[in-house]
Order: C-alpha cells, then structure tokens, then sequence
C-alpha cells in the first residue's frame, strides 16, 4: 500500500517540477504541489562531520527545508519513516562523459595545417567547445550510476588537448534538461591527447602537448591585450572561462607532476585527475597542491598458475595489484584533497568493490564520504547547494539500509532534486523460515530463503524432494512445483499473499485444473546462519602491502641512499689530468666533492675500501643518450625548439639502473632526429631513485639537438608532405628559422610589445651563444653546409653527433671549433652511413676535434668503456686518451669540464671503481658513486635479486589466495619498455 | 622505384669506385707460424709455439722449444709475444644477405610465406659485401648464412670469407633448416582496439600442430612416389636422413622443451636451439637430450625489467658448466655489420664467469662441431685447414685484437677494407696539409 501510495506522490512531485511557470500548459489545469515530504526516525548523515541519530529530512521542491532531530512539519507533509535505515548525501563524480557520444575517429594520413578557420591554429585545441551542444541526456547510464550512490555528475567532451567546457547534471530521470542540467558551464578541461577527430600531426609527443599549452596560454594572453586584429574564438572562449574550475586529465603520477608544471608557470591550479598511482611518491605529489580526482580503478590478480607464465609478470606489476588500493588511504593521510571518481573503471559495477578495498585498505569511511560528496562540492564551488543535506541544498540523498560503505548494505532508494529512484524495494516483507501446508491429501514441507533479494524455495513432501520455482514480488509469492508422481511431467501452481501474520495465504491449482484454497503455516525463522565465507577471516588489520621503493620497481631503493665520506686505498687511479694515471692511489670523497689523491691518505670520519688491484676513474658521460625519456621525438613540425626532454623524464626506467652497472654516471638526453631544429635536451645525472627533475643538473647547460639527413628529409616516409624533402631544403629550413629568430630578438630587445613565442626565444638562445646545438649527421656536405650557416649568424656549433663523417672534413671542424660524439663502430645501417669507419673517432682526435664516444642505444651505453676501447684497435689511440673519449671529452662538450669528467680534488664525487683495467673488457663496474652517493653496488645489486625473488614468490601467493577465494583474475602480460632511439616516436599521440 | 633504381645505380657507381679487396690465391709455399701463443680453440695453450701449413691444411702444431723442424724452404713468420686463434666462426649470421639496412633494394635476407625450408640462402650471398670484407681484420673468417621469416625460414649455408662468389665461398652445402618456434607470448590486434600488451598467446597449440602436420606431410611425400614434385617437402628430407641440422630458434624454458620433445618425436637427431634465453633453466635437460644451444647475442639488455642486469652476459657460463654445447650468435638489430665484434661477446662472457679458452670454444669449435664442419674447421690441429690468424695481443679484448696475418685454408688475406682504405686517404689527406 505505502509503495503504491509512493508512485503516485512521486507523479505528483514530478508533474509540479516539469511544468515551469513561464511555460504554457495545455496537458491540464495547473496544478502545482507545493507539499513537504519529511523523512523520519532515520540515521541522517547530514554531512561526513555532522550525523543525526533518528533524525528527520523535511523536503519541498527538489531541495532541503531542514533537517534536524526535532523540527517543526508543517500539516501539508507527507511523512515516511525510515526507522533502522539510514540517509546520506547522494556521491557527486566531477569527471564523466555522461550524455556524451564517444568521438568519431577523422582522416587517414599525416596532416600538418589546421582544418578550421576562425579558431585556434592547432585542431587539438578546442575551449570553445561546449559539451551542452551534443548532450543528451541517458536515462540508462543514470540509473546504473544511481545504483553506486552518485545522484549529480559533471561532464565533458573526452576529447582533445583543450576539451572545452563541462557542465553539471543532476541524474533526476523524471525532469528535463531545463532542471537536470545544475549549471551548463562547471569546467574547462584539458588533457595531453590529441583529439581524435583531427589528423593535425602537432604535437606527435606528451612534450609537444605540453609546449603547446604554453603556447596557448601566451597567445591567449596576448589576444587578451587586444593584439591581434582577426578572430580566434578558441582562444576568446579560454579566456572567458579561466575562472571556472580547470580539469586536467592524466594516466599517471608522472603526467599529473606535468600537468602540474604548466600550471603552475600560468598562475593555474588545476585540479588533476590522476592514475591512481600517486602513492608511489606521495611527497611530490603533494607539492603540487593539486587536487586530485582519484579513479579507483584496481588491477585484478594475474593468473598466476601457470609459472612458466607467471615469471614473466614483472615485480612493478604485481606491486601495483598489491599497492594500488593503498593509494586513497595514503592519500588521505597525507592531506591530499581529492574527491573519488569512476572515471577509468572497465565496469562501472566494480566501483563499490574497488571503494570496499580502498576501504579495507584502510581508507576511513569518513574520507571516503567526503571524497564522494563534501570534496567535489567544494571544487565545483556549490557546497551550498551540494554534498550536505544542509538547509538549501538539493535533495540529493540515498537511503540505505545502514553503513553506505559496508559491504552487506543495501542501497533503496536514490532521490536526486526530490525526486525518487528506487534501486530496491525497502518495504519487502521478510517470509524466509519454514512452512508447512497440506493439498489435496499430501503434507509438504516449504523452505524459502532469500526472500529480500533473491527469493528460493525447496519442497519436500514425505521422501521427496520436488522441483520448484518461486518468485515474490508485492506480497504475493508464486509457487510452481512438481507433483510427487516424477514420471509424468505436472506442475502444481500456487498464488499466495504474505501480507498477513506469518502465514502464507491464496489458492492453489492443481494439474487437472481444480482449484484448492491454500494455507502454509510457518513453523520456524530463517536460521541467519552460515554463509558470507568470504567475510569470515576479518578484521582490523589491513591487507599486507609491499613496501614502496624509490623508483617503485625491481631494483628499486626501499631509503634512498645517502652521500658518505669514502677512502679509496691502493688503486689504480686514472685521474684524467695532467697526473696521468696514478698507481697505487688513495682517494677520499666527502661532501659529495673529491677531497683528496694521493698515498697514504687517512681521514677518521671515512668508510676506507680496499681498491688493491682495482682501478678508479671518473664516471662514464654518455653524450648521446634516449634512456629515462617518456618520448623523444615532437615530429609534428619540421621544427620543436619549444619542447623539452626536461618535461618528459622517466624516473622509473629500469635502463638508468642498467647504465649505473656500466659505470655511466651522467648523460644527454637528446631529443630524437625527426626534425631539421629538434627539441632541448636533459643534461642529467643518473641519480636513481630520485625524482624527475632531480635528476637535471644544477644551473644545468642548455643544450638543443638538430639533426640532417635522411631522417629529417623523412626517406623512409611513404609521404612527401613535409619540407624539407631534400638537403637543399634542409639548409633553407636553418636559414628561415635563424633569420626569423634574430628578428625576434631584435624585436623584443627594442622594447616593444612582442608576441611571446618559445620557438623563437629558444632559438634566439642560441644565436645568443646561451644554448649549444648538439647536431646529429652523418656526411660531410651537410656538416660543412651547417657550420656555414652558423658562421653567417655569428655563432658555433657546438657539437656534431653521430658525425660518422666527420673524419672527412675534421679540420674543417677543428677550424671552426666544433666538437664530434661518434659511434666507436656502427654503420651500414643506412645509406648515409656508407663510409663510416671506426677510425673516424682517431682521425677527428688526431685533427684536434674534442671527441667524444657515445651510445645512442641503452644498451651500447651499458659498455661504453668497450666501445673507447674500440679506439686503441681502430686507430691506435693512447689509452689514457682513449678513456677521455667517454669522460672528461663529453665533459667538455657539454660544458661540464669544471664539475666532472677528470678526478681532481674539488670536482663532484662521480666516480667508478672498476674490477680490472677500465678499457679492458674483462672489467666490471663494482661502484658507480655520483656526489659521494653509491648508485649501484655489486654486492648489493646482489641481495637485490635475492630480494626481488622473494618478494615475487610472495606476491604469487597472494594472487594464488585471491583466485582460490573465487576472484576474477587477468591474464599475465608482459612488461615491456620500448626501446628508444633517435628515430622514436611516441606511440599513442 | 625510381628511387631504387637510383641507389642501385648509385651502389654499382661506388663499389667500382672502391673495388673489394681481390681474394688471396691458393697456398704456393710452406708457411710456419714461430713463437706464438697459439690457443687451439678446444681448450688448449700451447705458450711458444710452431705452427706449419701447406697446401692448406696444417701439417705442425706443437711446442717450439720441444719440436725438432726445419723451416727451411718456408716462409717463417715470427709471431713472438703475439696470439694465433683459429679463425672465428658465426654461426646463425646473415652476413652477405644485406648491404645497407634501410635500402630495401639491398636486403635478401627473408621471403614471403611461412613455411619455406626451400628456400636457399646460398644463392643470395654476395660474396664481395664491404661488410663481410670488415670481418676479416677482426679474425672473424668464416660463418653461416642464414635466411629469415617465417615459421620454417628456409635453408643455410656455411661460406668463407674470403671469395669471389658463392660458389667459391662454400663450405658446406645446406647444411640446415631453420625453424622459428611458435611464441608463448603474443600481442593484442591493437589496431582492432584490442590489448597491445604481449599476453599469453591462445594459438601456441594450434601453431605447434600445424608445425607438427608439415613435418608429418614431408615425411609422407618424401616416402611415397613423388608423382607431382612438391619443393618444400621435397627439401625437408634432409631432417629426417640425417643430412641437415635443424636449428630451432626459441626463448623461453617452456617453449625450448616442446621443440626439444618434438624435434625427437619427429625423429630428427641433430638439433640446436637458437637463442636460449632461458635454456640456462634447464641446462640439464639440454643435456640429457644432447641438445647444443646457438645463444643469443651477449650484448643485448635483459629482457625482462626484474632480470639480473647482467643476465645476458652471463648465460654462457651457466649452460657451459652443465656442459651443453655453446656457441654465440648474433642475431639483432645491426646483426651484420657487429658481427666483426663476435670476439668482444666471447670476452664478456670471460669477464662473468667463464674462462678465456672456454669462452674461444664458443666462437670456434663448437660451432664447428655444431654445424659439422669440425673436420676442418674451428681447432688448429694437424690435418686441418689452415684457416687462423695472428693477433698482436689477445684477440677477444678489443684493445688487443690486433691483427697483422689472417689465412682461410692458407690463403693469406688482404686486411685491408673499404674502411681501412678510407681511413689511410683520409689520415693521408691530414699529413699533406701539415
């Protein structure tokens, strides 16, 4: 009766809220409700903070009147009691595509224009699109969402670098737009993908995404001054909508410290949506005061059964199976606000698991209802209207059957601006127990169970067990049985009502269609016993977590290692300086500088080493180096000045461990040779476990790769729709873009207002002698070709890389004070690399070239003492010499001379001690320090492993419990990491 | 096309402008080797030695201070303080097959089709690549040469390297067929939008059936009257007589005993397991089975992200100590051209955990052994060819590897390269402006 009683309120209400007081009406007479509805004797969850034993909600028109344990109720409410249940603010999501159509993929082939007129140049930026225009309200999706507690989502057009601006919606499934939608205009949303609708090929990279968004931002600045005389409504619209809340969307910790970092440089804050793997360096994350939207989108267990399969899982993988629903508890108690999301979920259904293991994981259902509800609101800047059931707000509220993050609560009712959605009925008479009842002679015996969500029955009659179907809905159940006669196929039906007492009450009908009244006496109470195995272990202690390593995979440091005072004794020291090399040696680091060389050294405060037959030398300087790089290629334009390696670190590539085992203490990262002007480089040290940006060098030099030949004239496209396509055209290129940035400079040098464009004013750097080029090349007519270019615009290549002709034309090169990082032996892997020989390094070396030996491949770069030993074969180079080639000769080239590349008392402690001649191949790294810190150890590279196997063996184990307990698993993957090298590009942009 | 027809003209233009080094003729004279440290390549020292050759082949090989011989009438060499090694083998190389990687027009090295134990490498190898002449000042002389692609990649051949044509060139005639075991790993269509992830591949068994169905069906063609000729199966039969060597290229431990199970109920006897990542994990069942492992390049990265950084160094000495047959092959991005470096693989392996002869034996008699050419090649012992070079110092460290005298079955070869020819007008070039 009451539910019946219900609906027709709930059409009442729903009549009164469609029909708008400007709007005509022809359906009727107006009929406006304007009656309260009071919801009493319930748990009321106001607010996190604020809870209500036994309270009462008052409601009219969609929104809170009060709410209170004793309030006044006017005489026109319609009352409903809640005894022993409970009512909490319904979850608000800020990041969905709710309403909106996923976007249709465009074109076919490289693009390098724009394809619209009248706004931004690039089609990946789009502020002006507004997600209100292609909404469409889905009543479907709404309900699945009413089903995990959400009653108000924000959404956006998922699609683009700028997405343009989100909207706010209520989902009230019995309104229209005209009330569903809270406000039209919530957000402005970005992300570091392109769009899929457009095939513009810029940016190709995350560090193209990134500059481009610099870009915009100044060129929206100087739009808004009044600079420019024609239209860009892109850019109009993100001015316009700077002061709404700014989303940006990311995959990962890394990305988000991106995000973050063009931000910030704009005076933005945005409010990130995250990867749920923000746990792995939490410090950082925190400094970016960002505001997370956390997705909870946890892995499975890999099925682990298989152990030939299983041992390719890697350790990083099964850690994040393990650690991830860690994530919102340590974010919490880190003071990291963040408001939770199902954004990122394959099925939305996991939502309340993957929330019940953030909770056993110990998030605090306080922090979770405020992530859900209080925390969206603030951002949104609506904790009036919502995320409380405060006087004023809407009437957005769930009635559970008791604690909303308790596993075994149920969800009744949704109601979303006043209006009802009935998830489960809450009035459902509970008639589990046992029944007896007598037909047509026969005494049978009736079990139900279930009855509040699944109802079952079993039957017995004498010995007899009979086959039985039963469903239950408004009072009435249906019972459809078997005879006791098994061999014929007859079925006895049963209606009965169970509104009544304990008894089941209706008529029967029997097989030959004589109807009997039918009468079931209940005997006994569901015995509430058994079941919920899963739930037997319990409680309190939180699921075990693998602790966290710096970077957070194999190989990785539980404490970052800390500087020492160390005492080398009796070593074979290569000190690169005028000492040559010295036996029988001491060296003592301290203060991450070296302190002193000599015999005999003591100092008290020193860890002494005993290096008798060992030898020391400066640490191993890569000059040419794509490792620890989450792109290295913007291909999108013929010239990136305006990206830079620096925003794309990688600090958890397992590459920088690798190279710290061959002695490799420092190097470039270049960017790739996709384009005439490449991007800037990171000059870092491989300083593993920290941090990204700890990585760079201080007051690090500036450096920017260029490239020639056959990869930036594109040979090996299939298309021929990019200048230049020829070295004619490459030298054009130079010539343009010098010419344009020496204008630049002038133009901004001479005071007046200029447009701010980080191409130019990179490449003004440049001619500036503020930042080196690092050229890659391979034959000598288009090295010649750039020294000249550069002798018209009065500066110096600094270094030719790759420079496999450079043996061709070193005095040219001595002239003109270039240096040249070459390959010890590659070649004939293309064309223009016809005539390289592995002399070069000692014809450019005996020429006067500062030369340098370089890997441009992770894994040469793990053995680069092999590849300067190449040139004592090829060449006969002095060793000493030689062993330059890979320290103290990149050194110089990268401006670094006077902080490292030679043992000499003052410099930084980078430093490797080597179990046998350092050139021979028989040697092995046995320390790698950088400034005093031992990187890598043998012997505890060693008790790594044994670690490593360990922790695996123990995870597996606890897959292997996950999948015993009947959990779904995924399959194993394997881990992989894309080799990068000058010709990468990112995949996926 | 055009484009092709351009850098073909363009690659005859410069080879005649830089012609290859002409081959060395046949032995005329005795030649002995005195005072070296000559390293057998099957364990053996000999300190100071005397090596003497005719004709070709050995004919001395000892102590020089115990031999009583008379070097009258021969060319002496005195090769005191120096190193003599038989000349390195590659096994599973491509040298010959390609010139210029990324010039599509230069590139024999694999076919259409999946199953194609017809096709002959031999054919296709260019006796006079300027890659292959820049072998030889590294003492790397002789090798295989190998097609690839497919499921059954086609047939080898073992050449010298120092020849006017193929023909010239062979060693030993198809020698083998080359299998690529089916991946344990494979990767979603991500082009249909499925996973990119390598995940357990669904199809291993079906792809190791259809494997096991063309064996059976050459079996049965090559058993029956051969009515209507059929290439392929025709070219198999080599496997099950016993004349040709299957090499069966596979990683992991679960794939490497399938192929070792299936390979013997095929009833082929000579096999070898080509890459071997982790063959290391069960050496002993290798063992067992008498199964050699042609293992993968020593300077490559680990392949998994938890493996042990030295990983690919150390294979080698785990498989050694179980006492498999080793040989190291090359196979990889830039595979040809780093060929020369195969001595430096072996010398790492020296530096994690073998020892020096041990680690010679895998670039010389056990791929000699292997590919059954230990007659005449891969030791230096009295009967056998004379095919061994002299090295200034020891030749598996680079910064002693020098070598001054190289002979393939005693021909004595030019060391001289397209490379080292650039490198003496150049450094000419230089001493003239001084």
């Amino acid at each position: 009766m009451i539910k019946a009683y219900l609906r027709l309120l709930v059409f009442l209400c729903s009549f009164s809220l469609f029909a708008q007081d400007y709007f005509p009406s022809n359906s009727g007479v107006k009929a406006n409700n304007s009656n309260y509805m009071a919801f009493t004797n319930a748990k009321i969850h106001v607010s996190p903070t604020e809870v209500i034993t036994s309270g009462t909600l008052l409601i009219k028109d969609g929104k809170v009147v009060s709410v209170g344990k004793s309030i006044n109720i006017p005489k026109n409410t319609t009352k409903i009691d809640l005894s022993g249940k409970s009512i909490y603010p319904s979850f608000i999501d800020l990041h969905t595509t709710f309403g909106v159509a996923e976007p249709k993929r465009g074109g076919n082939g490289p693009q390098y224009a724009a394809s619209r007129s009248g706004f931004y140049w690039n089609d990946h930026i789009m502020p002006e699109q507004d997600v209100m225009a292609s909404f469409k309200y889905d009543a479907k999706s709404a309900s699945e969402m009413h089903k995990l507690g959400f009653g108000v989502v924000n959404t956006h057009n998922p699609d683009g670098i700028a997405r343009g601006t989100g909207a706010l919606i209520a989902l009230n499934n019995d309104a229209d737009n005209s009330l569903r939608v809270v406000d039209g205009e919530t957000t402005q949303n970005f992300s570091f993908k392109k769009s899929v609708k457009s095939r513009q090929s810029y940016p190709s990279s995350i560090m193209g995404s990134m500059a481009l968004l610099r870009q915009m931002y100044d060129d929206a600045k100087w739009y808004a001054a009044g600079n420019v005389n024609t239209k860009d409504l892109s850019l109009e619209a993100l001015n316009g909508n700077k002061n709404l809340l700014q989303i940006f969307e990311v995959g990962s910790r890394l990305d988000l410290m991106r995000a973050d970092k063009v931000g910030d440089a704009q005076n933005i804050q945005y409010t990130i949506v995250g990867g749920g793997d923000e746990y792995e360096r939490i410090d950082e994350v925190k400094s970016s005061n960002a505001a997370i939207i956390l997705p909870i989108d946890f892995q499975m267990a890999y099925d682990v059964e298989n152990p030939f399969l299983a041992s390719t899982l890697s350790l990083s993988d099964m850690r994040s199976w393990n650690q991830e629903p860690h994530n919102p508890r340590l974010l919490a108690e880190n003071g990291v606000k963040f408001a939770l999301t199902t954004h990122g979920l394959k099925s939305k259904k996991s939502f309340k698991t993957n929330l019940m293991k953030a909770i056993e994981s110990g998030l605090s259902k306080e922090k979770a209802l405020e992530a859900l509800t209080t925390i969206p609101a603030n951002l949104l800047g609506k904790s009036d209207v919502l995320g409380t059931l405060k006087t004023g707000s809407y009437a957005n509220f769930l009635i559970t059957s008791g604690d909303v993050f308790d596993k075994k609560t149920k969800l009744y009712e949704n109601w979303v601006q006043g209006m009802q959605h009935v998830i489960r009925n809450m009035n459902v008479k509970d008639i589990d127990g046992d029944y007896e009842f007598k037909l047509a002679g026969n005494d049978y015996k009736l079990n139900i169970s279930g009855s509040a969500s699944k109802p079952k029955a079993k039957l017995e009659s004498g010995d007899n067990s009979l086959g039985t179907k039963m469903s239950y809905s408004g009072d009435w159940v249906n019972l459809t049985f078997t005879t006791t006669d098994s061999y014929k196929k007859e079925y006895i039906r049963v209606a009965a009502n169970a509104a009544n007492g304990n008894n089941l009450s209706g008529k029967a009908t029997l097989p030959n269609g004589s109807e009997y009244s039918f009468y079931a006496n209940r005997t006994a109470d569901s015995n509430a016993d058994k079941k919920d195995k899963s739930d037997s272990k319990k409680s309190g202690d939180s699921p075990f977590m693998s602790p966290v390593t710096y970077p957070n995979i194999a190989y990785g440091y539980t404490n970052k290692p800390k500087a020492e005072t160390l005492l080398f004794k009796n070593a074979t020291v290569w000190t690169n300086e005028s000492e040559g090399v010295l036996e029988n040696t001491d060296v003592l680091i301290k203060d991450g500088k070296i302190a002193k060389i000599g015999k005999d050294l003591t100092d008290r405060s020193a860890k002494v080493i005993d290096a008798k037959g060992k030898h020391i030398t400066a640490g191993i300087i890569d000059e040419h180096s794509h490792i620890g790089a989450a792109s290295i290629n913007e291909g999108g334009h013929n010239s990136s000045a305006e990206v830079t390696i620096e925003d794309v670190l990688d600090d958890e590539d397992i590459d920088i461990y690798r190279n710290l085992a061959g002695g490799v203490t420092s190097i470039q990262i270049l960017h790739g040779s996709a384009n005439p002007i490449g991007g800037r480089s990171a000059v870092i040290k491989l300083k593993w476990g920290e941090s990204a940006d700890n990585y760079i060098y201080d007051n690090t030099p500036k450096f920017i790769k260029f490239a020639l030949g056959e990869n930036v004239k594109q040979s090996r496209s299939r298309t021929n729709s990019r200048f230049p396509q020829s070295r004619m055209g490459v030298e054009q290129v130079f010539m343009d873009y010098f010419s344009r940035a020496k204008a630049y400079d002038d133009a901004k040098k001479s005071g007046k207002p200029y447009r701010k464009d980080t191409e130019m004013e990179v490449l003004a750097e440049i001619l500036n002698g503020e930042r080196f080029i690092s050229c890659h090349s391979y034959v000598q007519s288009e090295i010649n070709m750039l020294m000249k270019v550069a002798e018209r615009f009065n500066f110096k290549i600094n270094t030719f890389t790759h420079i496999l002709e450079g043996y061709k034309v070193a005095d040219k090169m001595a002239d003109h004070g270039v240096g040249g990082s070459t390959f010890s032996d590659w070649w004939a892997y293309k064309y223009e690399v016809n005539d390289a020989i592995p002399y070069n390094a000692a014809i450019m070396h005996n020429a006067g070239v500062v030369t340098a030996i370089n890997s441009d491949d992770a894994e040469m770069s793990r053995r680069l003492n092999q590849e300067a030993a190449k040139s004592v074969k090829y060449g006969g180079i002095n060793e000493e010499d030689a062993w330059k080639f890979v320290t103290l000769n990149p050194a110089k080239l990268l401006h670094l001379d006077d902080r490292v590349g030679s043992l000499k008392v003052g410099k930084d402690a980078d430093v490797v001690l080597w179990t046998d001649h350092p050139l021979s191949i028989y040697s092995k790294a046995e320390k790698t320090i950088i400034e005093g810190v031992t990187y890598f150890d043998l012997e505890k590279d060693k008790q790594m492993r044994d670690a490593i196997k360990k922790e695996k063996s123990e995870l597996i184990n606890l897959m292997l419990q996950d999948k015993n307990k009947g959990l779904k698993t995924q399959p194993v993957k394997k881990k992989e990491k894309k080799l990068l090298n000058c010709d990468s590009m990112d995949s996926g942009y | 096309m055009k484009n092709y027809i351009y850098i073909i003209a363009f690659l005859l233009v410069s080879s005649i402008g830089y012609a290859q080094q002409t081959p060395a003729s046949k032995q005329s004279k005795d030649i002995a080797i005195v005072g070296a440290t000559a390293h057998i390549g099957n364990g053996e020292v000999i300190e100071n030695s005397l090596i003497t050759f005719s004709n070709g082949k050995i004919t001395n090989i000892g102590d020089a201070t115990v031999m009583k011989l008379s070097t009258v009438n021969m060319e002496v060499i005195d090769a005191s303080g120096k190193h003599v090694y038989p000349g390195f083998i590659v096994s599973n190389g491509t040298l010959g097959l390609v010139e210029v990687d990324a010039v599509k027009a230069s590139s024999d090295l694999s076919e259409m089709g999946t199953f194609n134990p017809h096709i002959r490498s031999l054919i296709a190898y260019n006796a006079e690549s300027k890659i292959v002449e820049s072998m030889r000042p590294n003492g790397v002389l002789l090798g295989q040469v190998v097609p690839r692609g497919g499921r059954i990649t086609g047939t080898s051949s073992i050449v010298q390297y120092d020849a006017w044509n193929w023909e010239d060139a062979v060693i030993k005639v198809d020698d083998g067929i080359h299998i690529n075991w089916p991946n344990s790993f494979s990767r979603g269509r991500w082009w249909l939008g499925e996973d990119a992830a390598l995940k357990p591949n669904k199809d291993y068994n079906k792809q190791v059936k259809e494997l096991e169905m063309y064996f059976n069906e050459s079996k049965s063609y090559n058993a029956g009257p051969k009515d209507e000729r059929h290439l392929p199966f025709e070219s198999m039969a080599g496997l099950f007589n016993g004349s040709k060597h299957l090499y069966v290229n596979v990683n992991d431990q679960k794939g490497i005993t399938d192929a070792v199970n299936f390979t013997k109920s095929q009833g082929v006897s000579n096999i070898t397991i080509v890459g071997g990542y982790e063959a290391g994990e069960i050496a002993d069942f290798l063992k067992q089975n008498n199964v050699s492992v042609f293992l993968r390049r020593v300077h490559t990265r680990p392949n998994n992200e938890d493996d042990d950084y030295d990983l690919p160094y150390k294979l080698a000495k785990k498989l050694v100590d179980a006492g498999v047959l080793v040989s190291l092959e090359p196979s990889g991005q830039m595979e040809r051209m780093n060929s020369r470096n195969l001595p430096f693989y072996a010398g790492t392996a020296v530096a994690h955990g073998l020892t020096k002869e041990q680690a010679l034996q895998l670039i010389t008699q056990n791929p000699a052994k292997i590919m059954g050419i230990d007659n005449m090649y891969g030791t230096l012992e009295h009967g056998k060819s004379a095919t061994l070079f002299i090295s200034k110092g020891d030749a598996l460290d680079m910064r002693t590897n020098i070598v001054t005298h190289a002979f393939i079955d005693g021909r004595q070869l030019s060391l001289e390269t397209h490379q080292t020819k650039l490198w003496k007008r150049y450094s000419e070039k230089y001493n003239q402006q001084d």
